[in-house]
């Protein structure tokens, strides 16, 4: 019985001691409580909202790009994509099969859409199709019962209603790349696209405007549950051009299947009216993304749609480049207006023959008909009289052989070359020879068809120093161009001689002629070889253009300028491989200054 | 504080009437409110919704309501009576999902009984209590100190703890030798005994430790360090710290728990609904919880102490004791304080066999304080 009282004494004595280490556990657990609720509270509220808390970059609108007339030349359309939600169907496979008996749909795609699926939960819209047309959309909707879990989303993509039209001067976007610097979030937006090229490229932070931010409440999962705050982002401003979307057609029409440039500039301002490059590409699909196999055909073709051959290629101005040699000329007294040089249709240097292109020679002529039968002989002698620093010195004035710098990429600065740079880039001295070929625009001489555009605006607009550009120039800009420092008598000297290569009888353009309203053309043309002739050559006849490959060709150029009197437009044909200046380059510059002509928006209404 | 009539003091048998007014409904009346914040929490973790958890765990808690009642009034010489019976069937039952288990029909805790699954494991916690207080009440306290006289009780203790933590369910295992441990400490077994035990444990843990499945020993590991694996087994720690700590003093208010309701705290209606608790109601909410259970532990410590049996003692002790081993495991667990081992929290997290046994214990709990003026022999 004691011992049994005593039993129960330590049990009770014991269980206190228990009951007190449990009071104690209990206390630690309102201790810990105090610590991860009070005093880390502020931490861990933070990691709360960090959890539940996506924020989402909201992509502006591009800006739209508008031609000088307010045309659209690139712009943001609707993009219908048919998307599938895996948990909205009871079996994915079926649903894929439903669709592909409406819709085409290629192993490749649906491979793709299966890999998407897999890798993504099962409540994340995945694309199987994009930029579907009002028929595809309304065929899906028809269809929508034998479609669970396809849904239509509507996104912008960059469309651009000219296409090829415009390739070379919008340019187009594309997704970023690795290269791009990375200094706004929106480049890291997945599929946000940027501009690669063109005025896209140029004007790519006005266009592009700034992100906004979404804040969204999501779970554990991802899924969106609700909006928490919008900040709404700015909108890529507008850019307007002076492209004349009209004028930009027609000289790319112009071409048909020719390669080659053309460039229509406004005289007094430098205003690029027109700027074409062919072959071209669709910007459209360069936007999309484009195959292997497209781009490779893109890059293989021998008549390098890619290149924007304006201003990335260079070549000889050939006859067009005698109004420069002419203006130097004249300038320092080399040739008077009213002398006159005889041409026999060959002169010697040394032992060396040099001919015109007309075997016989154009008798005893003046600058101005040099011009209109573009003589070389005549050239020849004033090149020889002048030196290639005169002639270099004048080129230079009016803008050759130096980028004009309109802010496209891959632009060329073509070559002027002189004594210096010959000693440099060859370890020899310039030879008098070399002085002859020069006059007529052979020889190392390079230029570019924006360059020839340039270079005739400023012959033709009273000697004032404009630079090509696409954004459009105010009269107060206007006011401040420069002149260049030559004498307007002899400037329009060289005017007629380009009016009457056009309106007279023997000039080599002659054919191109049109009178609108009174209103004529003047221009020069020019053809380039490509392959030197042999004297066998031109002992046994010379080969026909036209049987030779394309790739020896010659290249034909046409440079012009309308009206006759106060000339506003200025234009530069290159047709690489065309045979002839005057066969085929000058009848596209011809129409498409006649189109300029008709267009023009100051002319006056003639009944 | 709770009235109750006066029984005579030698009155060894008691009417129906008598025991009901003797039932003490403070006790009663904090049972029910830690069940109601239960079906409470329940309803938002559903976000909102009656099904799929609270209706169930009210109903669940009415049926464990009847079970304690019917308990608290069973003589308790009778449930002394049947100890040995209870416990050994118990075993068999463990036995046989064990067998099931391992013959390949998969790792069954539990026997499906039709209207609700049958845990043997939670039995047991009961019937470890109720056969080891029988043991002790008929052993003299010189049997108690002596070593052979431990034998029986320890052998009585690990049997079941081993297949329980075979199945595995090392959280339900250590609740069985904890709660053991505190029975064996109260009725006066010699502290050196304990240091044997433990000594003998720490030599035999790396044979236990491969006793463990994978899950449980990354448990353990992510216990010890969670950056081990924030997006696995650590991410359930992370989350419900994150969810604790941002509930701060008032919490985010009910149905508000962004980390609960977001679906970041896994397993918000079992084992994390402490966590959910702690977020949408705070601190305040928290420590009325531990509060209400260190009411229920005073009273039935009380009621142990009331009772004229050393078997009732006991038995009151070890099923208190039962309880704050639920209680605390389950929120010291939640609080990143120890390895997540799967412990719900009694009355509130969802699941039918922990209500049933915990309001069971309630019972005869109840039953002690009831029957505290009547006699236990030796071997009653």
């Amino acid at each position: 019985m004691n011992r049994d009282n005593d039993k129960g004494k330590v049990l009770i004595h014991r269980s206190l001691i228990v009951a007190a280490g449990k009071i104690f556990l209990l206390l630690v657990i309102i201790a810990r409580l105090y610590y991860l609720q009070v005093y880390q509270a502020d931490r861990y509220k933070m990691l709360a909202d960090e959890n539940r808390i996506s924020t989402r970059l909201l992509i502006p609108p591009r800006g739209i790009i508008y031609d000088r007339n307010g045309e659209m030349l690139a712009t943001n359309r609707q993009n219908f994509q048919a998307m599938i939600v895996a948990e909205q169907t009871p079996n994915v496979q079926e649903t894929l099969n439903a669709f592909k008996k409406i819709m085409p749909l290629s192993e490749a795609e649906e491979e793709r859409v299966k890999k998407d699926l897999k890798r993504n939960r099962s409540f994340v819209p995945i694309k199987i199709k994009e930029n579907l047309t009002w028929e595809e959309v309304a065929k899906i909707q028809l269809n929508a019962p034998e479609l669970p879990g396809i849904i239509i989303d509507e996104g912008l993509s960059r469309y651009y209603p000219y296409g090829e039209k415009m390739a070379h001067v919008i340019g187009y976007v594309s997704s970023v790349s690795e290269k791009d610097i990375k200094d706004d979030p929106l480049l890291e937006v997945p599929g946000f696209k940027i501009g690669k090229s063109g005025i896209e490229k140029l004007f790519e932070k006005k266009l592009r405007g700034s992100g906004g931010n979404l804040k969204l409440e999501v779970n554990a999962f991802g899924r969106i549950m609700k909006e928490i705050e919008r900040t709404d982002g700015i909108p890529g401003e507008r850019v307007d051009l002076t492209i004349d979307a009209r004028l930009q057609s027609k000289a790319f029409d112009l071409f048909g299947e020719e390669s080659g440039a053309a460039v229509l500039l406004d005289v007094n301002t430098g205003e690029i009216l027109a700027f074409v490059s062919t072959p071209s590409f669709d910007p459209n699909v360069m936007a999309q993304g484009l195959s292997t196999e497209m781009w490779n055909s893109l890059v293989n073709d021998e008549k390098k749609p890619l290149s924007n051959k304006a201003l990335a290629g260079q070549y000889s101005p050939g006859s067009t480049f005698k109004m420069i040699v002419a203006r130097a000329g004249l300038e320092s007294g080399a040739i008077k207006p009213e002398s006159r040089s005889f041409c026999a249709g060959k002169m010697f240097l040394g032992s060396h023959a040099f001919h015109c292109w007309k075997e016989h020679g154009h008798g005893y002529i003046d600058v101005v008909e040099a011009l209109q039968h573009s003589c070389d002989i005549f050239f020849y002698e004033t090149a020889q009289k002048l030196g290639i620093e005169k002639i270099a010195e004048m080129s230079r004035r009016f803008g050759l052989g130096s980028k004009v710098d309109v802010g496209l990429e891959n632009e060329k600065s073509g070559l002027i070359p002189d004594k210096a740079w010959k000693l440099k880039r060859f370890g020899e001295p310039w030879q008098q020879g070399e002085n002859l070929i020069s006059g007529i625009g052979q020889g190392y001489i390079l230029t570019t068809p924006i360059q020839l555009a340039t270079m005739t605006a400023r012959l033709v607009n009273g000697g004032y120093e404009i630079k090509p550009t696409f954004s459009k120039v105010n009269d107060e800009a206007k006011n401040k161009i420069k002149r260049i420092n030559v004498s307007t008598a002899n400037l329009d000297l060289i005017k007629e001689g380009m009016y009457n290569v056009v309106n007279k009888p023997g000039g080599t353009a002659w054919r191109s002629q049109f009178d609108y309203n009174g209103q004529r053309m003047g221009g020069k043309t020019g053809t380039t070889q490509v392959r030197r002739i042999s004297m066998k050559e031109r002992q046994t006849g010379v080969i026909a253009q036209e049987d030779l490959p394309w790739k020896y060709r010659n290249h034909a150029l046409f440079v012009g300028y309308a009206p006759q009197d106060n000339p506003k437009y200025a234009v530069a044909v290159l047709v690489e491989h065309g045979r002839g200046g005057s066969t085929v380059a000058a009848p596209i510059g011809g129409k498409l200054l006649l189109e300029a002509v008709k267009l023009d928006p100051t002319k006056k209404t003639v009944d | 504080m709770y009235k109750y009539y006066e029984t005579g003091f030698r009155n060894q048998s008691l009417s129906i009437k008598e025991k009901i007014f003797n039932i003490s409904f403070t006790y009663v009346l904090f049972i029910v409110l830690l069940a109601s914040i239960g079906v409470v929490m329940l309803y938002s973790a559903a976000n909102g919704s009656w099904r799929p958890w609270a209706l169930n765990q009210g109903i669940r808690f009415m049926m464990g309501a009847g079970l304690m009642i019917v308990l608290a009034l069973i003589d308790i010489r009778t449930i002394m009576r049947y100890s040995y019976a209870f416990y050994f069937f118990t075993l068999l039952l463990l036995l046989y999902v064990e067998i099931k288990g391992s013959i390949g029909m998969g790792a069954q805790r539990w026997i499906d009984l039709g209207f609700f699954k049958l845990q043997p494991s939670e039995l047991m916690k009961i019937a470890l209590v109720l056969v080891l207080a029988r043991y002790f009440h008929s052993s003299s306290l010189q049997a108690i100190e002596s070593v052979k006289g431990i034998v029986t009780p320890l052998l009585l203790t690990i049997i079941p703890a081993f297949l329980v933590l075979t199945q595995p369910d090392l959280g339900t295992a250590l609740m069985l030798l904890f709660t053991a441990g505190v029975i064996f400490f109260a009725v006066g077994v010699q502290l050196w005994k304990f240091g044997v035990v433990l000594l003998g444990a720490i030599i035999m843990a790396p044979i236990a430790w491969n006793l463990l499945h994978d899950y449980q020993q990354d448990r353990v590991l992510t216990f010890l360090n969670p950056e081990r694996d924030p997006l696995g087994a650590g991410y359930h720690i992370i989350q419900s710290k994150i969810a604790l700590g941002s509930g701060g003093v008032f919490g985010k208010g009910f149905l508000k728990g962004t980390q609960s309701h977001l679906n970041f705290l896994p397993e918000k209606h079992t084992d994390f609904i402490f966590t959910m608790l702690s977020e949408e109601f705070g601190m305040v909410g928290a420590v009325f919880v531990i509060i209400l259970a260190m009411l229920i532990l005073a009273y039935s410590y009380s009621f142990a102490y009331k009772s004229s049996s050393y078997f009732g003692k006991l038995a009151a002790i070890g099923l208190a004791t039962n309880f704050f081993l639920y209680v605390f495991i389950n929120t010291a667990m939640v609080l990143g304080l120890i390895p997540v081992v799967g412990v719900p929290l009694p009355l509130i997290s969802y699941g039918g066999t922990v209500i049933i046994s915990v309001m069971a214990s309630f019972g005869i709990i109840l039953s002690v304080f009831i029957h505290r003026n009547i006699t236990v022999g030796k071997s009653d």
